[in-house]
């Protein structure tokens, strides 16, 4: 009976080490083959140049006239955009919770945006914002003289269009992960609270959101790397007025005809965006390694 | 074997005996309720202020798609439909290509939806079940894929498919859209299978189930509407995503491929036109699917 | 309670099956059945990409003209932008894997795409020799090489357009069909002051606007004489000092404008300077409001850029016949007019205009007579090759410069002229007209 009980037991133990990287080996190859002959090429684009290799490339691409504005507006962007956002989402969550009558249509409304796509959004807030848009129009029927929103003489504004549009287009892929992880959130903590006298700021800190940071977690870094990505929306609604550091690498490759440099804010963006992820990682890290933890 | 449930307590004497009659009692306060009350109200107040901020850009561009030209030219603009003329869509809509490329569009949905689930979803429970060196290291290595701006990534594999011949096919879209959409649906199976718990698999592995069996016949239908929710944003990355698409396709293009890269160039109206177009669908797909979005973590339990 | 429970589960669940096994089956079919998007591809259809003519409704009036020009001859006419489309031919030429047969651009596309990508078409020019072709544009055609690479079939230049309220700030004693900068900017400066403080003149400032092609064909030769050669002279500087004034009295919301049609029409601004194409829309409701005029003359004279769109045949691409085909009927007089009328974009051969044009292109093509007779020819650059980008970026850089951000006029001029240099001497371009006959690289002077 021992002897029999022991050979499987080894057997899948061997089976149960191996198991978890012969799951993921499927999505490694694919990855590989599919991303990793590209981000080779990349680099190897990067470091090769017509002049020069790498340090002449680095040299154009920071030589170029927007290239500091850029970064400097993507940076404005992820740090001062997404905190709004995020608290903009804990709010809408909050809201939808609370079983207000209509929430299924509110809900559906909120989740519109995650479907439109960056040109179409960029279409959407140009059509308010322009001219003779909806805004001016509406201003105009207050008696308001129309405002030069997008002009780039006024940097606030266009800076606010992108950031009005940037914060309806992406809050709501935000939202519906937060909404998410609360779903498999009990009550019993936060009712408990309240009974022991927490006001509502005291359990919204030291109850709701720490319950939540899984998935603020998840939401944090996917959001901020596809923050990173923005730029369709902005050179809908200001042209060249507002660079963003995606719009350096389009501008090098279509604009300019020069891979190399292109490759290089191109790696330059994806370094930048995964220094964040590894940030949030740590910064997030709950002692207990597994999601959602056992009680 | 049953045990006699206590006695409920006598009740306590209430403490105005009746015999002291007469003694009112003192007025209900109402504050808390009407304090409650307020902030029902205030709670409608910013749903709904929040909604007109999500709904009504939609509606405008609805609007812009459906005025006539002199319309769009006029200042200042109406907020309601005014001058409605449906030529800009009805143009738009019988331009070359446009019902090829949306058939084009929903097939390469579809088959994105499949090969990443097929790849994803093996990857996600192992993320969710073993707790294995490199897990960290495997997400990030994922997340690499969309930190890489788009164009940087299609020029190469263009040359490579067209040394492999399956350039400008539905194959090298789905492709190119399971890479940007593998990330997401890891992370997203991974919580759904976290979500359900792992005593259950083992409660049915103890009933005779192999490993893959308990998964099929335990994790698996419990999952499903987690894994729908990924869908959901699989499909949305891969029907809006204009540029990969651009690039890799000629005669079978999809529809952002085949309409959004001429937007720019095109009449002011045409640009509201295509604009709406390209929301409708989405706007429908979410309508239909929007129980689903917030299964990620797993099936509704309240 | 269970048993609810567990019919709503396999109803749902039974669901989803459904659509799983839909979804399986439709990507395998698909892989059987691809929709194509343009003309039946296969056995005798000539693939020809575009960077030219991408508005949908331009597309189609090509399509049809391609159509009713050759019956026989089945063509799929893809436009697309120009970065992608580009290298997709250079992909494919790279790969031996060649699918597309021709590519239909702007001189500079085809400069970009250079001789490496294209057929010697030589031989075929020689057969053309009775359509008459200018000398001008033959010599674009070789890029810079003793051959021809493309075959031109349409062209165009750059006019302003008026509407007719502007014409009452107009200053005494000048004509509106022969304006000199400077009665230009008195103009505007009335018809800004007359409009409470709002400019009334745009420019195509925007990302995809064609600004500079001003500074290049238009402002330089005219103050300047030159391009290459004059780039930071003394003149130059008047030149910018000139643009400087000029852009006070333009709509800013010109740094978002691509095409100065959308902006008229609107009535945002009431004159502009744009390409012919992307001014045709502006008169079209009320072509009696609207005026096509000559852009203005400079001390130098009255210089105009004119613009060549040509078709090439991919290098090493299948039925070469069949594309040289396609090239003969879009050379045709007939076809030539076709383009005319419906697109705004002049003929390449020798075609007297009809009389009965859409309002709208007779104004433009008066325009371009007007403009020709006793103007001073520019062209865009020869010889760049894949440098012509970073070449028109120098202007689009001194303009964000001196213009927007009010940088010292001379110091950005010298700056930028290292620049050019140095892409000049790398493409080993020598000079072209308005610059005079150089013997080697070109001298920014």
């Amino acid at each position: 009976m021992v002897a029999t009980e022991v050979r499987p037991a080894r057997r899948s133990a061997l089976g149960r080490a191996a198991a978890p990287y012969a799951l993921l080996l499927p999505s490694v190859l694919f990855m590989l083959a599919l991303f990793g002959w590209p981000v080779i090429s990349a680099v190897q684009q990067a470091f090769t140049g017509t002049h020069g290799g790498a340090t002449q490339n680095w040299h154009d691409m920071v030589a170029e006239p927007h290239f500091w504005q850029s970064v400097r507006n993507t940076l404005l962007l992820v740090v001062v955009l997404i905190p709004v956002q995020f608290v903009l989402a804990v709010a809408m969550a909050l809201l939808l919770r609370e079983r207000l009558p209509g929430r299924g249509f509110y809900f559906y409304v909120w989740s519109v945006p995650l479907a439109v796509s960056d040109l179409a959004a960029g279409l959407v807030w140009l059509s308010i914002f322009t001219d003779n848009g909806y805004l001016n129009s509406a201003l105009g029927w207050f008696g308001v003289n129309p405002v030069e929103w997008l002009s780039y003489q006024n940097a606030s504004t266009m800076f606010l269009a992108v950031f009005l549009a940037e914060l309806w287009r992406a809050t709501s892929l935000v939202l519906i992960i937060l909404v998410s992880g609360m779903q498999m959130m009990p009550r019993d903590y936060e009712e408990a609270a309240e009974v022991f006298g927490a006001s509502f700021w005291q359990r919204l800190r030291h109850v709701t959101l720490p319950l939540m940071r899984p998935s603020i977690q998840v939401a944090l870094i996917l959001r901020t790397i596809l923050a990173f990505q923005a730029f369709a929306v902005a050179q809908a609604l200001t042209g060249n007025e507002f660079p963003l550091l995606v719009g350096q690498t389009y501008l090098w490759f279509a604009g300019l005809n020069d891979p190399h440099v292109a490759s290089a804010v191109a790696l330059v963006v994806l370094g930048v965006s995964m220094l964040t992820a590894i940030g949030y990682l740590v910064m997030l890290r709950r002692p207990d390694r597994s999601q959602g933890g056992e009680r | 074997m049953s045990i006699a449930p206590p006695a409920p307590p006598a009740p306590p004497a209430p403490p105005e005996a009746p015999a002291v009659a007469a003694e009112p009692l003192p007025p209900v306060d109402r504050r808390p309720l009407r304090r409650r009350r307020m902030i029902r109200a205030g709670q409608q107040v910013a749903a709904i202020a929040l909604t007109l901020f999500m709904g009504v850009p939609v509606y405008l561009i609805a609007l812009a798609a459906f005025s006539s030209r002199a319309e769009l030219n006029r200042f200042p603009k109406a907020l309601w439909p005014r001058d409605v003329s449906i030529d800009t869509m009805r143009t738009f809509l019988h331009s070359t290509g446009v019902v090829p490329s949306f058939i084009n569009s929903v097939e390469v949905g579809i088959a994105t939806l499949i090969v990443s689930l097929l790849i994803g979803a093996p990857a996600g429970y192992a993320i969710a079940r073993y707790a294995f060196r490199g897990r960290d290291g495997y997400q990030l290595f994922l997340l690499t894929a969309r930190s890489l701006p788009v164009v940087v990534l299609s020029i190469p594999l263009a040359t490579m498919f067209l040394r492999l011949n399956i350039y400008d096919s539905v194959l090298a879209v789905t492709l190119v859209h399971a890479v940007l959409a593998l990330p997401t649906t890891v992370l997203i199976t991974a919580s759904v299978f976290v979500a359900v718990p792992a005593e259950l698999e083992e409660a049915g592995m103890v009933f005779g189930c192999t490993r893959f069996g308990a998964f099929r016949k335990v994790v698996l239908p419990l999952s499903v509407p987690g894994v729908a929710a990924s869908s959901i944003f699989t499909f949305v990355l891969s029907w809006n995503e204009v540029l990969a698409a651009a690039i890799l396709t000629l005669n079978n293009r999809t529809l952002p491929a085949q309409v959004l890269t001429t937007l720019p160039y095109s009449p002011v109206e045409f640009r509201f036109a295509g604009g709406f177009a390209m929301v409708v669908p989405s706007l429908v797909f979410i309508l239909l699917m929007r129980r689903y979005l917030t299964n990620m973590w797993g099936a509704t339990i309240r | 309670m269970s048993n609810q429970h567990q019919t709503s589960g396999i109803s749902r669940r039974s669901l989803l099956r459904f659509g799983a096994t839909v979804g399986v089956t439709a990507p395998l079919l698909a892989a059987c059945s691809q929709s194509t998007t343009g003309a039946k591809s296969g056995g005798g259809t000539v693939n020809l990409l575009s960077t030219q003519h991408t508005p949908t409704t331009e597309a189609d009036a090509f399509r049809q003209i391609l159509k009713q020009a050759d019956s026989s001859l089945s063509v799929n006419f893809t436009p697309g932008e120009a970065s992608p489309t580009i290298s997709q031919i250079q992909a494919q030429v790279q790969a031996n894997n060649v699918k597309t047969n021709a590519f239909l651009g702007t001189h500079g596309d085809l400069a970009t795409l250079g001789p490496n990508m294209l057929e010697d078409v030589t031989s075929l020019i020689g057969e053309l020799g009775s359509a008459g072709f200018s000398a001008d544009n033959l010599t674009l055609t070789k890029l810079g090489t003793s051959k021809n690479y493309y075959v031109p079939v349409e062209q165009a230049t750059y006019v302003l357009a008026v509407n007719k309220k502007a014409l009452d700030w107009l200053p005494s004693g000048a004509d509106v069909n022969s304006l000199t900068y400077d009665q230009l900017l008195a103009w505007m400066q009335a018809g800004k002051a007359a409009n409470g403080g709002k400019p009334i003149f745009g420019l195509p400032a925007g990302p995809k606007g064609l600004l500079h092609r001003f500074t290049q064909g238009y402002l330089y030769p005219s103050f300047t004489g030159g391009l290459v050669t004059t780039f930071k002279s003394a003149d130059a500087v008047t030149a910018w000092q000139y643009f400087k004034n000029l852009w006070s009295v333009t709509a800013p919301s010109s740094t978002n404008v691509d095409f100065m049609q959308d902006p008229l029409s609107a009535g945002q601004v009431l004159v502009g300077w744009d390409h012919v194409a992307r001014l045709v829309n502006a008169p079209k409701d009320k072509p009696d409001d609207w005026l096509m005029v000559p852009a203005p003359k400079g001390p130098k004279g009255r210089g105009y850029l004119a613009i060549l769109n040509g078709v090439g045949i991919v290098k090493g691409s299948p039925d070469q016949d069949r594309t040289k085909q396609l090239i003969k009927d879009l050379v045709k007089p007939e076809v030539q007019l076709s383009i005319v009328r419906q697109l705004a974009f002049f003929p390449t051969v020798k075609a007297t205009l009809p009389s009965d044009l859409p309002p709208a292109v007779r104004l433009e093509s008066d325009a371009v007579t007007k403009t020709q007779s006793g103007g001073m020819l520019s062209l865009p650059s020869v010889g760049m090759g894949a440098n012509d980008a970073k070449f028109t970026k120098v202007f689009q850089d001194c303009f964000t410069g001196i213009v927007l951000n009010n940088a010292d006029i001379q110091q950005t001029l010298t700056t930028q002229g290292q620049t050019m240099q140095q892409l000049i001497t790398d493409s080993k371009a020598p000079c072209w007209v308005p610059d005079p006959k150089s013997s080697g690289p070109c001298q920014v002077g």
